[in-house]
């Protein structure tokens, strides 16, 4: 029962445009840092479209895809018209005027701090502004789907909450809690500076607050990806889930440790005790649980479909999967890059291997893959999935997002391995400039080539993206039906009150944050001289 | 069962939740703060309590090491957004008459014929931080210091005010127009330089960083020398020593010797 559409076709328009654009940017800074490009001989220019495309990508593009499919979700799903529509088009038109306000900054120069900001140095303060308007935007989405959640639970008492609506909140919740950590870096540190208020600022404080939120955030990324992964490829490819409650179970571990593990950001800085650097290390490693629980559960499912369609033996199965449905080939790519994404992260975690790849092309190539790949070709899979329940006509060319597809992952690949061995290799990350006419770095050209055309891969890949989502809103007009999601083999009619609820996983959330942040927050906050001068970029 | 019942011993979802956590953090806990610090054989700790402060970051002053001596004095001077700001027609007036005393060296028109360094058109945020250096000691210069050592901060202020007033006209030693050498169009990304301009107004400017088209070619090179040497350290946080250090001496020529040609139009960045 999708009624505004409209509110979700315009989340989902407004997210695939920046990523256009970001995406081109992106193809942009690989090309004219590699050795096929010539020297930009102003490195100013490309830190300019690194803060522009690394703020697209990372705050407003899946913010955006998480909003939109999660009013898809609550609509569809708890078959209930949508409650607050009038916020949540606040909450859009937030987002939009947020974005306005950070990109002019951005694109006059003024604002080229990255998307992570890095106190001390100090840009416009409308850049910073405009992040906090997009994050206040989406804390409306979060508060809307809690909202629709209890209007559901008061007119259903006690009934199993849909799975897709029960992720689609946990991942809500996380978002809100996990935006907070760089809200505070924002809004007590880096605006007054900023503003011209101050003019010192505790980056070291600044940098834990911000881990509080770097890597729940990913999590924030990936709830689209794995409740696309639970919820609709099953349906999509004629089968079933294997486990409702082992659905419900690594959603609530994301809830629960995605947060107090942020630290693994700040290995290597002087400012943390090691002792909450090993906690944040240790708790890191649980997080794989939740991900490895869906691996085999997504398995499991697909091969209930292949079954069902005669697939048998052994591994014989796999050959009965409908690999000509763009659903399974995206879920077979997503799986792919995320299990070469997750094998890096494992070294990324690690407190000692992490040393020898910190701050090196080795990051951005394994983020790129997880998030990038794997997370972003479920976007796709999503809007394709979506679209003709949203415009009500169909998506003819089944051949050509098939081809869209497969060209993303080649780039992907293409772009990723080179990019994570020139990082072993010990190319440093966020450089503007590379003379590979050095003999030190000679043979990692052919590398870095590679990579820029992997990048021009993705780019086309990119392009015909929106090129069929356009020609899908001209198409001729079908009746899709109402949108389903994936039901479970034993779709039970009851489900633990833990299991049907979030605030015990919140409340944890919310303690291990305190237990494994509160400390070092105050003893930086408390402690005297540990505020550096303010850098002000194009300052004199 | 409803929310109430959740919170209780005896659900156990909440048993294990909570049990399973709980357990996790005081095992962690237990591996983070105690035994792994005392596994480092070469940290020494007085007592448990003592390792527990060291692992959570507490800062503490280390027993068995001494802080360097402070041989010289490093630069100490601050600058708000108001020290230079919007200066007066007196002020410059001021700065005007004393500069008198530095015509000698540095030219009536804040252009040097010795191989003094120009003036004229200079960021007026470097003049006063290098007065200020001279003044404290940061920087010594036989010639210099004396003329710095008895100024005040007004004097200081009013005379980096009138030199950045002054129009940027060419130098005095005019010699064709070089062509960019690589150090400084590109610096050396792998031995961590970036390129000249990316700090000295062609590019952009960083605070106290002076432009440098049309100064003398023997004064560039010797201020290179001398950072290299650490001879010169009143670079905040050795910026300028680190670049210096890391210069062939061909590339130091070089670099002097380009922007020693260069006219003062060239400079981008705005004071
Ligand atoms: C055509 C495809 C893409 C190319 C060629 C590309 C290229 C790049 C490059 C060269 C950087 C800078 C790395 C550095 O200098 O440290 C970067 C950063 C980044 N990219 Fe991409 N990118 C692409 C697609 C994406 C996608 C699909 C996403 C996510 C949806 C993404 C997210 C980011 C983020 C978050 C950063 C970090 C910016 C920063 O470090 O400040 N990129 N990308
Ligand atoms: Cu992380």
């Amino acid at each position: 029962m999708l009624v505004n559409r409209k509110l979700i076709l315009a989340h989902f328009w407004l997210a695939f445009a920046v990523f256009g654009v970001a995406l081109t940017l992106g193809a942009w800074q690989m090309f004219i840092r590699s050795p096929i490009g010539t020297w930009l001989s102003n490195p100013e220019l490309y830190y300019r479209s690194l803060t522009a495309h690394g703020t697209v990508m990372g705050y407003v593009f899946p913010t955006l895809v998480a909003m939109g499919f999660g009013y898809a979700i609550s609509e569809s799903a708890l078959e209930q018209r949508l409650v607050g529509v009038r916020w949540a088009w606040a909450g859009f038109w937030l987002i939009v005027i947020g974005s306005i306000m950070a990109v002019i900054p951005i694109a006059l120069g003024r604002a080229s701090v990255l998307y992570t900001f890095y106190p001390p140095l100090i840009g416009n303060v409308f850049y910073y502004l405009g992040v906090v308007l997009v994050v206040v935007g989406s804390w409306i989405w979060v508060a809307l789907m809690s909202v629709n959640l209890r209007v559901w639970r008061k007119a259903h008492p006690g009934a199993p909450v849909p799975l897709a609506m029960y992720a689609n909140v946990a991942g809500s919740y996380l978002w809100a809690w996990t935006a907070v950590g760089a809200a505070l870096e924002l809004l007590l540190q880096i605006i007054p500076v900023a503003a011209g208020l101050k003019n010192t600022i505790d980056a070291g404080l600044a940098r834990v607050f911000f881990s509080w939120t770097l890597h729940a955030i990913v999590y924030f990324w990936l709830m689209p990806t794995y409740i696309a992964y639970y919820t609709i490829v099953p349906r999509a490819i004629g089968g079933l889930v294997y486990s409702d409650s082992m659905a419900r179970i690594s959603f609530i571990l994301f809830l629960v440790v995605a947060m107090p593990i942020g630290m693994h950001h700040t290995f290597a800085d002087p400012q943390v005790g090691a002792g909450f650097k090993f906690i944040h290390s240790a708790f890191t490693a649980l997080v794989a649980l939740p991900t490895l629980l869906t691996v085999f559960t997504i398995c499991a499912s697909v091969e209930i479909a292949a079954r069902l369609r005669g697939g048998r033996g052994l591994f014989g199965w796999i050959r009965a999967l409908p690999w000509d449905n763009p659903m399974m080939l995206a879920l077979a790519f997503s799986f792919v890059m995320l299990g070469f994404g997750g094998a890096g992260g494992l070294i990324n975690m690690s407190y000692q291997l992490d040393a020898s790849i910190h701050n090196t092309q080795w990051i951005t190539g394994h983020f790129h893959l997880i998030f990038g790949g794997a997370i972003v070709i479920m976007y796709f899979a999503i809007a394709y999935d979506l679209w003709p329940h949203l415009t009500g006509r169909e998506l003819i060319d089944v051949r050509l997002i098939r081809t869209q597809l497969w060209l993303w992952f080649i780039g992907m690949i293409v772009t990723t391995f080179p990019w994570h061995w020139v990082g072993i290799l010990g190319m440093p990350r966020r450089m503007a400039y590379f003379d590979f006419g050095d003999p030190a770095i000679a043979p990692q050209a052919l590398s870095v080539t590679f990579s820029a055309i992997g990048g021009f891969i993705l780019l086309t890949s990119g392009i015909m993206f929106i090129v069929i989502l356009a020609r899908g809103m001209r198409a001729p007009r079908v009746d899709a039906g109402p949108y389903r999601f994936a039901i479970a083999v034993h779709q039970s009619k009851t489900v633990p009150v833990a299991l049907n609820t979030h605030a015990l996983w919140v409340a944890l959330m919310i303690v291990l944050t305190i237990t494994n942040y509160g400390y070092p927050i105050l003893n930086l906050a408390l402690g005297a001289g540990t505020s550096v001068p303010a850098v002000y970029v194009g300052a004199q | 069962m409803s929310t109430r019942d959740l919170f209780t011993f005896s659900n156990r979802h909440f048993t294990i939740g909570v049990g399973v956590i709980a357990g996790i953090l005081v095992v962690t806990g237990i591996a983070g703060f105690i035994v792994l610090p005392f596994a480092q054989p070469w940290v020494q700790f007085a007592n448990v309590w003592d390792a527990i402060c060291s692992a959570a970051g507490v800062p503490q002053r280390a027993t068995s090491v001494t802080a360097p001596e402070q041989a010289k004095r490093l630069s100490e001077v601050v600058l708000t957004s108001r020290t230079l700001s919007r200066p007066s027609q007196e002020a410059i007036g001021r700065g005007a008459t004393l500069a008198q005393r530095c015509a000698i060296c540095h030219g009536p028109t804040g252009i040097s014929r010795a191989d003094s360094p120009n003036l004229a058109g200079q960021y007026a945020a470097v003049i006063y931080k290098e007065l200020h250096d001279f003044r404290s000691g940061a920087r010594t210069n036989a010639v210099m210091s004396p003329f710095a050592v008895n100024l005040t901060d007004q004097e200081i202020a009013d005379l980096s005010n009138y030199y950045a007033y002054l129009p940027r006209l060419p130098a005095y030693h005019p010699t064709p127009q070089l062509p960019k050498p690589n150090i400084v169009i590109y610096g050396a990304p792998m031995r961590g330089i970036a390129p000249c301009g990316a700090c000295h107004g062609s590019l952009d400017n960083k605070t106290g960083s002076p432009w440098l088209e049309g100064q003398s070619e023997a004064y560039m090179k010797a201020q290179l020398q001398a950072f290299a040497s650490s001879e010169r350290r009143n670079d905040i946080s050795q910026q300028m020593r680190n670049i210096a250090r890391a210069m062939t001496p061909q590339e130091i020529e070089a670099a002097a010797a380009y922007y020693a040609s260069q006219p003062p139009d060239v400079v981008k960045a705005v004071d």
